[in-house]
């Protein structure tokens, strides 16, 4: 149908993107995480298990990683909890305003990643907004200090973050579900509830699950809420690739945390498109 | 009055009169927009009932009312002596086919089946019994684990009927089911539904815009015009005594003959037939078969003594065109003052050298109808 010049002026763009940008840089840090680094700090080029070695022996390494899957599980649930109630309102009750609290969403996406983590350092802090407010409303007589540099203040500045990211999938999901079948369980006896969790719940699974990886894989990946709110218990696995990666300057042992990330997240976006294919009626 | 009423005999006539279903002064308004107005309609047990209109005409709001998923702006429904319309629709025993089935995607056709009964917390071996009942019943057995996506449009609509009737409704509503369905399996599934409604026995309310579908099924025709009904009555007598001319033209074909009556005798341009219909306009519907080519070796019935009352009225007409159906042709002819006529018939019309056609017609056959206005 099309020339050939055609498809190759269109096909070949993209592919050349993708090969430089993606799968070059992979292929490098696959090298490099054979590699290691020698007393002088260069980089020596004899393949060996080392890095992966050490990553299983040292704990210090898979504590971190599962502190880090422990944190993004949280976040993820938190979105969930958060994000699917929202997402329901929006697709089933909002009407007429639909539009209107759907940009509300929205909007906080085009605000910096980093003003909005700011902003919580400003709330939690010790003599933050929240603090300033407990004590004047005498609920505590000395500041919170779990509130900042925390775990805590990890997971909730993420929740914050990655929310839109979970809602925006699952509403799609429950916008795609026809009306006529939530009439259908109605007319056939089931109340709203019952309806919720016999059609409209299994129908927005897909939603649910892609949501739920969007928050999980976005948030196992992150380092600037850590750096920024987590303090010494709040470091993520993020944290140590770039510190490997920058002062330690052992760019081996990161590339290899990075390719184990790399294939946890692989698996788990094989696995949600599994189930979510599964879970999908067209 | 008084003096002679009878309780006992009051009693039992209301007892048997009473309907299944009465709708009283049922009327719908979507802002400024009325789209149902002064509806009332009562429905026996047993009966099916078909809502017939145009689309537009608010037939599907109406089934929407009964089924519960709208709320009626003015009036009441009220079932076998109880209050329909302030029950949400998961309270009324009263379920829908829908128009595109709304089967549950993600259940297998069995569990579709099961739904209502799951819901109503049934033991699991009535839900096993009564599902697979209900199945063979719409002969879809083999497909029971099947999803609905696997399946054609037909088996899903007959699915669609399983999951209804399996919970034994009181009342029974299906919007515009076979719509969706091309021709030759459509009227095959009118057959059926109309087998298993009698089987059933339960009532049904069957809402479509096709007024062949209508005829075929029904018991009783109500057709629905601009939000009001128009006539209710069964399918020979809204085809055959059409009250307006809106049902006159919407059911089958007619000719519609603007008449002036005077001594028992209406006239309309070179045609004039004795009548019953009091003096002054009348507006008359003529079905195009109620006009024959009229047996040109009879001796014409002309002659026609204003006293007796003639058998049939013959006309002569110029024939304009004709168009075959297979079983008849439909044949437009123009008469000597230029009123065109259409008549339908399934012999091949003797035409004289003037290319004109002797014609007859019954004079009982010309029905007196109510002018129908133009609504928007």
């Amino acid at each position: 149908m099309f020339s050939r010049a055609y498809r190759v002026a269109i096909t070949v763009p993209p592919l050349a993107w993708v090969t430089v940008f993606l799968l070059v840089p992979y292929l490098l840090m696959f090298c490099y995480s054979f590699w290691s680094v020698s007393e002088s700090q260069a980089i020596v080029h004899s393949w060996n298990f080392s890095n992966y070695r050490e990553l299983a022996t040292k704990t210090v390494y898979w504590e971190t990683l599962l502190r880090s899957m422990w944190i993004a599980a949280r976040v993820t649930l938190f979105s969930l909890l958060l994000g699917y109630p929202l997402a329901y309102f929006l697709s089933f009750r909002a009407a007429r305003r639909k539009d209107l609290y759907y940009q509300l969403v929205i909007t906080p996406l085009w605000v910096s990643y980093l003003v909005r983590a700011y902003a919580w350092k400003t709330i939690l802090g010790t003599d933050g907004v929240l603090n300033t407010l407990l004590q004047y409303a005498h609920l505590t007589r000395h500041p919170l200090d779990f509130l900042l540099y925390s775990p805590f203040a990890v997971v909730l500045t993420l929740t914050h973050i990655y929310t839109p990211f979970t809602l925006l999938p699952i509403y799609a999901s429950l916008e795609h579900i026809p009306r006529n079948l939530i009439e259908a369980s109605n007319d056939l006896g089931a109340s709203p509830a019952q309806t919720f969790w016999r059609v409209i719940f299994p129908l927005s699974i897909p939603g649910v699950l892609a949501g739920a990886t969007f928050a999980f894989v976005l948030s196992l990946g992150d380092f600037l809420a850590p750096l920024l709110l987590g303090g010494p218990s709040g470091i993520m696995i993020s944290n140590i690739v770039v510190s490997l990666f920058g002062a330690a300057y052992n760019w081996p042992l990161g590339a290899a945390i990075s390719f184990c990330m790399l294939l946890i997240v692989v698996g788990l976006l094989f696995f949600s498109e599994r189930v979510e294919k599964k879970w999908s009626f067209s | 009055m008084a003096t002679t009423f009878d309780p006992a005999f009051t009693n039992s006539t209301q007892t048997n009169a009473q309907p299944l279903l009465s709708l009283r002064a049922v009327a719908k308004h979507f802002g400024k927009n009325i789209v149902l107005r002064d509806i009332s309609l009562e429905i026996a047990e047993g009966e099916f009932l078909t809502v017939l209109g145009e689309s537009g005409s608010g037939k599907t709001t109406l089934l929407r009312i009964l089924a519960g998923f709208e709320q009626a702006t003015a009036g009441e429904v009220w079932m076998a002596g109880e209050r329909l319309d302030t029950q949400p629709p998961y309270r009324r025993r009263v379920n829908t086919v829908f128009q595109h089935y709304a089967l549950f995607p993600h259940m297998t056709v069995e569990e579709n089946v099961a739904y209502g009964l799951r819901i109503a917390k049934r033991p699991s071996s009535e839900i096993e019994s009564r599902v697979s009942d209900a199945l063979a019943k719409v002969k879809m057995s083999a497909f029971a684990r099947a999803k609905p996506s696997k399946i054609s449009g037909g088996q899903q609509q007959r699915v669609a009927l399983a999951r209804a009737l399996v919970n034994r409704p009181r009342l029974l509503l299906l919007d515009e089911p076979l719509s969706a369905l091309d021709a030759n399996l459509r009227r095959q599934m009118q057959g059926e539904l109309k087998a298993l409604q009698r089987e059933v026995g339960i009532t049904f309310i069957f809402v479509t815009h096709d007024q062949e579908e209508a005829m075929v099924m029904s018991d009783r025709i109500a057709l629905l015009r601009s939000g009001e009904l128009e006539q209710v009555a069964s399918p020979r007598e809204i085809y055959s005594r059409p009250a307006t001319a809106y049902t006159a033209q919407f059911i089958g074909h007619t000719n519609l003959l603007k008449a002036d009556v005077r001594n028992g005798v209406a006239t309309s341009g070179a045609l004039s037939w004795p009548t019953t219909a009091p003096a002054g306009a009348g507006l008359f519907s003529l079905r195009p078969e109620c006009i024959r080519v009229a047996d040109s070796s009879a001796p014409p019935s002309e002659t026609s003594l204003p006293t007796t009352v003639p058998a049939t009225v013959r006309l002569r007409a110029k024939l304009r065109d004709q168009v075959f159906h297979g079983a008849n042709e439909l044949l437009r002819v123009e008469c000597a003052d230029g009123q065109v006529l259409t008549l339908r018939t399934s012999t091949r019309p003797a035409i004289d050298g003037n290319g004109e056609l002797e014609l007859e017609f019954s004079p009982a056959d010309a029905v007196l109808v109510r002018p129908s206005e133009e609504r928007a």
